[in-house]
């Protein structure tokens, strides 16, 4: 390969941002899939548990809560790395990481009460939605965890000072809020209406 | 990355590769080695369809006896090997040869890139692939054996039926696999063109790779949907796709109850149908670069083809309920999706209509890719055909889930998709490995080819339009099907004649590589910038980046003195 560098013909975005957007598009159908499948079950179920008598609302809006906090120090930690302030970014980072586990321990209190009262995702039809819907939510928010705790270790390593190093907090910002998105339309979908 | 300065190990070069040359060579072989093991298995099953009850030679003996007691394939033993032949076939074979294997080694020296844009993602991809097949091949060692619902896995079977588990795990890996591959190709084609590459100018065969890589993006999510859905009824036991009130085996099943079992019917063939267009795009992309350099002048109508394959991408999302005429849906719905099936099948008749008058007027070199080009259009054009009584429901009515069924879509597929991948395999062979496959051995495998493959298909069409069941295990255990059982034979007999019409392919592959004519860089003349580098291509393909004048098929250019003029030349010659 020349070293020489060339303007290859593109489309004026960078390649990571590109495909981040692609992976987004193509979380959105597997999102948007689902929760279609909630819509044709609900609409066919000749009778439907109400979500603010089964669930405990109370935990879910903390959560979201957290959730929207955390979206707020992702931007803040995006926006030190921009001002090159090494400190802010690790401070709001883990400030971020914090909150993602707050919200996972929060997820797994209301887990927990639901088994210790004998509900399961084989229950029935709803709580099978709210069990999967929710564990996949749950998942993507520890691949979220995994993305930053990376980027935070990165900065330490030599990636503060690559000139990568800012678009890829930007781009684990952009995942973080399509977490967060998703957990917005989960909320009332399972918990209010 | 290390293109420079130490020798790349073996490993390195070889195995965790992160070429995209070598990534595709990978693809190449491994989708051939999964595609002759699902053409073993349909061996196995035409046998029991033509000699029902008899001892399979030569694998009866091989197989274990929970699979074919006694050398008789048994009824299980058929329906694990039905749903996994559909299986590999479509995901483990022809997608990954359409897409992984062609598009990989060919698209980014197409537009002349140096890798593809992720070069690590890129080998991920088929570290992931590869291991997703394994796991789909090992499920035959399963307590249970392997999925035995089809490949469409329709539940409530396919959550009862034991098998399907790993089927679901490894349907996992491939569709990230698919994701990671499509993300890259997106990306490569946008952002790593050489200078001058505008998206006019890129060559059909990267325009269905582009197109064919949002297929993929936006169709898989579904199905990874359902099948994280299906995989939480079968381990979770929920019950999205188990209904109220089921029975199975006279006892009520265990599960709660209130899932919808066409829920996944639907979830299922919105992939399904738009990855029909993902093995059918690349071929078409692949014939066409085939045609325009053996007709010596420019394709008719470049843009207009590629106006269809975008509107196929995009009409091909409205069709997937045409699967699903006799579900019980309601009537306006399928009326929608006939309609919506009528008007896909013009963007396709758009494309192979444009192939058919670039032949018009040419001075066309019979070589062997061109042989299985020209042989691409009557063929798919008999698989498009045979499947507009499919998509109109009044028809449908009858033929539904009959062998016509299968002899439709295994003419688009087999004598459509998979003579396209041959006839790319014949044409860019040169280039990977600087030699020329053999041309007499290459006639005798279209030939064969061609005839075996219109000899088991065209019998499934007969027996279906006598109404025969896609799915039965014996076929003369009801009197009214023993009419249709001498098709049967010819069928199987057809099908035998094609694997022993494999053997002069493997030979030639094999012996090609190292003992085939060499040629130097452009054997074809051909003007697209995939031959404007060394064959095989060195790490980073092109010791200098090209730059692009002007598009693709630039034949027979009157002010040129040459009947090709490449796409990096910067001024046409004048004619002596």
């Amino acid at each position: 390969m020349s070293t020489e560098t060339v303007a290859y013909e593109n489309v004026g975005i960078p390649d990571g941002k590109l495909a981040l957007w692609l992976f987004l598009a193509s979380e959105i159908m597997l999102f948007g899939t689902l929760f279609t499948s909630y819509i044709i079950l609900r609409t066919a179920a000749p009778a439907w548990p109400v979500g603010w008598e089964v669930l405990n609302v109370p935990l879910a809006t903390l959560n979201t809560f957290i959730l929207i906090a955390s979206s707020v120090t992702i931007v803040t930690a995006h926006s030190r790395v921009q001002k090159r302030d090494q400190k802010g970014f690790s401070a709001f980072m883990a400030l971020t990481v914090l909150l993602s586990f707050g919200f996972l321990i929060v997820k797994a209190v209301e887990y927990g009460v639901k088994f210790s009262h004998g509900i399961f995702p084989s229950t029935n039809i709803f709580y099978s939605i709210y069990f999967v819907m929710t564990g996949l939510h749950g998942l993507h928010v520890i691949v979220g965890i995994a993305w930053n705790l990376g980027l935070m270790w990165w900065a330490k390593n030599g990636g503060w000072d690559d000139k990568l190093f800012e678009g890829r907090v930007e781009y684990a910002g952009l995942y973080w809020h399509f977490v967060d998105v998703v957990w917005i339309f989960l909320f009332p979908a399972l918990y209010l209406l | 990355m290390s293109e420079h300065g130490h020798e790349l190990s073996f490993t390195e070069k070889y195995i965790f590769s992160v070429d995209h040359k070598v990534i595709g060579l990978q693809y190449m072989i491994t989708s051939f080695i999964f595609l002759l093991i699902g053409f073993t298995m349909i061996l196995i099953m035409r046998w029991q369809l033509a000699f029902p009850g008899t001892v399979i030679p030569i694998f009866g003996k091989l197989l274990p006896a929970t699979f074919a007691p006694g050398g008789i394939l048994g009824p299980t033993g058929y329906n694990q090997m039905g749903a996994m032949h559909g299986t590999i076939m479509v995901f483990l074979g022809i997608v990954p040869l359409a897409v992984g294997a062609f598009g990989n080694y060919v698209m980014p020296i197409q537009i002349g890139a140096p890798d593809m844009a992720f070069p690590r993602m890129n080998m991920l991809s088929y570290w992931v692939y590869l291991p997703g097949g394994i796991l789909m091949l090992s499920s035959f060692l399963m307590p249970g054996g392997a999925a035995q619902s089809g490949w469409t896995s329709y539940p409530p079977l396919s959550v009862i039926n034991p098998g399907q588990t790993v089927w679901l795990l490894s349907m996992v890996f491939l569709i990230t696999s698919s994701l990671l591959g499509s993300m890259n190709f997106i990306v490569t084609v946008l952002n790593l063109r050489a200078p001058g590459m505008t998206l006019w100018r890129m060559p059909l065969f990267c325009w269905s790779q582009f197109v064919t890589a949002f297929i993929l993006l936006l169709a898989f999510p579904p199905l990874e949907a359902a099948a994280i859905l299906q995989l939480s009824d079968r381990v979770l036991h929920t019950s999205f796709f188990m209904p109220d009130g089921l029975v199975v085996a006279g006892q009520a099943a265990q599960y709660a109850g209130g899932g919808a079992v066409l829920l996944y019917q639907h979830l299922f063939w919105f992939l399904a149908h738009p990855e029909v267009y993902v093995l059918i795009l690349p071929p078409f992309g692949i014939i066409s670069e085939i045609i325009a350099t053996n007709t010596r002048k420019p394709l008719f109508g470049y843009k207009e083809m590629v106006y269809a394959m975008m509107s196929i991408a995009a009409m091909s999302f409205l069709v997937w309920a045409h699967h699903m005429f006799l579900s019980g849906m309601s009537p306006a719905l399928s009326n929608f999706f006939l309609i919506t099936t009528m008007i896909i099948s013009v963007p396709s008749v758009a494309l192979l209509t444009c192939l058919i008058l670039s032949l018009k007027g040419a001075s066309i070199r019979f070589t062997t890719p061109m042989l299985f080009a020209l042989s691409f259009l009557p063929m798919f054009g008999i698989g498009g055909l045979t499947g507009l009584p499919l998509g109109l429901t009044v028809t449908d009515i009858y033929l539904h889930d009959t062998y016509y069924v299968i002899g439709h879509f295994h003419y688009v597929v087999v004598t459509g998709s998979l003579m396209g991948l041959f006839g790319g395999v014949y044409h860019w062979f040169p280039k990977m490995f600087g030699r020329k496959m053999d041309d007499c051995l290459g006639k005798i495998h279209f030939w064969g080819s061609v005839i075996a493959m219109n000899g088991i298909l065209m019998p499934m069409l007969v027996i279906g339009l006598q109404g025969q069941s896609r799915r039965l295990f014996d076929p003369t255990a009801q009197l009214h099907n023993l009419i249709g059982q001498p098709m049967h034979v010819l069928s199987t007999i057809s099908a035998i004649a094609l694997m022993l019409f494999q053997i002069p392919f493997i030979y030639n592959f094999f012996n090609s590589m190292f003992r085939g004519e060499l040629v130097d860089s452009n054997p074809w003349k051909a003007t697209t910038l995939d031959w404007d580098c060394p064959s095989p291509p060195p790490h980073g393909n092109f010791a200098k980046v090209p730059r692009v004048y002007r598009g693709p098929y630039e034949y027979s250019h009157p002010d040129h003195n040459e009947d090709w003029l490449p796409q990096s030349r910067e001024h046409a010659e004048a004619a002596r």
